[in-house]
């Protein structure tokens, strides 16, 4: 390999890293995001609970 | 207006990169005046023009906030910023090392098209101090809007730059006739430049929804608490 072809070669996995390291910073900030939902989901009260009709209640 | 998926861009952008990877390499002949190191160019030129449309997208952006009082432009405009700023590093580090080649020095400092587009890259830099040393809110988005629409007077001048070149000769890509190269080396320019713009608005698709995302959340929890 002559000095510019691995210079070359140097230019081209210089874009790929920065573009694989920018998605990696993106799909971390993605699973953040999911987690946060999911607190979000378990801090809202369960609406089936809510609309479930109770047994009426025996009188006598 | 109804938008592309997101998938469908990523697998755009990954079958127009490699394609792109393929034509520079295999494909493309060696420059008689540069030799093999004239391959950089595929990409540099083509991140370069890929910051500056973000640069301008950012400052579109900011002018309908600005005009329009479009709710949903300051984040869109400083999604727009932050990709150019990303391509604009690109196109430092990759320019680096070509002039390592040719030149012999990783940087230049009597050379103004480089001085220049360090000046413009650290002037988006200082974008981001603006926004983040302000509360949000509608103060924040006015001055972030202000400031990306004078950053794009900078655009013309870095351009320009290259065509006043004095001491080392910066390769003039586009001349007033055009592109200054034909044949495999047009296609082969034109498919990383397609590559590249596509890549940028996939990366700027997959942030915005992140960032709309966190804001939506943001809400949640405070309507919630």
């Amino acid at each position: 390999m002559t000095t510019a072809e691995k210079y070359v070669t140097a230019a081209y996995c210089v874009v790929f890293a920065v573009v694989l390291v920018y998605v990696l910073i993106m799909a971390l900030k993605l699973q953040r995001l999911e987690r946060d939902v999911e607190e979000l989901a378990a801090r809202v009260p369960d609406e089936d609970a809510e609309e479930t009709p109770q047994e009426p209640a025996r009188v006598g | 207006m109804r938008r592309i998926p997101l998938p469908a861009l990523a697998v755009s952008s990954l079958v127009l990169v490699a394609t792109a990877l393929v034509f520079v390499f295999y494909v493309a002949p060696n420059d008689q005046t540069l030799g093999f190191s004239q391959r950089i160019f595929y990409f540099h030129v083509s991140l370069a023009f890929t910051a500056y449309a973000c640069f301008i997208g950012g400052a579109w952006n900011a002018f309908r906030h600005l005009w329009k009082r479009d709710p949903r432009a300051d984040l869109e405009s400083y999604v727009c910023v932050h990709q150019g700023l990303i391509f604009g590093a690109m196109v430092l580090l990759t320019g680096s090392i070509w002039a390592k080649i040719s030149w012999g020095r990783w940087w230049v400092w009597s050379e103004d098209e480089l001085v220049l587009f360090l000046v413009l890259y650290l002037f988006y830099c200082a974008y981001f101090m603006l926004r983040f040393s302000v509360d949000p809110g509608p103060q924040r988005a006015n001055l972030s809007a202000v400031y990306a629409l004078f950053g794009v007077i900078l655009i013309p001048v870095s351009f320009a730059a290259i065509r006043l070149a004095k001491e080392f000769l910066h390769p003039r890509v586009f001349t007033l006739h055009g592109p200054n190269f034909g044949g495999w080396i047009l296609v082969t320019y034109c498919i990383a430049q397609a590559a590249m713009l596509v890549l940028a608005y996939t990366l700027y698709r997959l942030e915005l929804g992140g960032k709309r995302l966190d804001a939506r959340l943001r809400d949640l929890r405070e309507a919630l608490a």
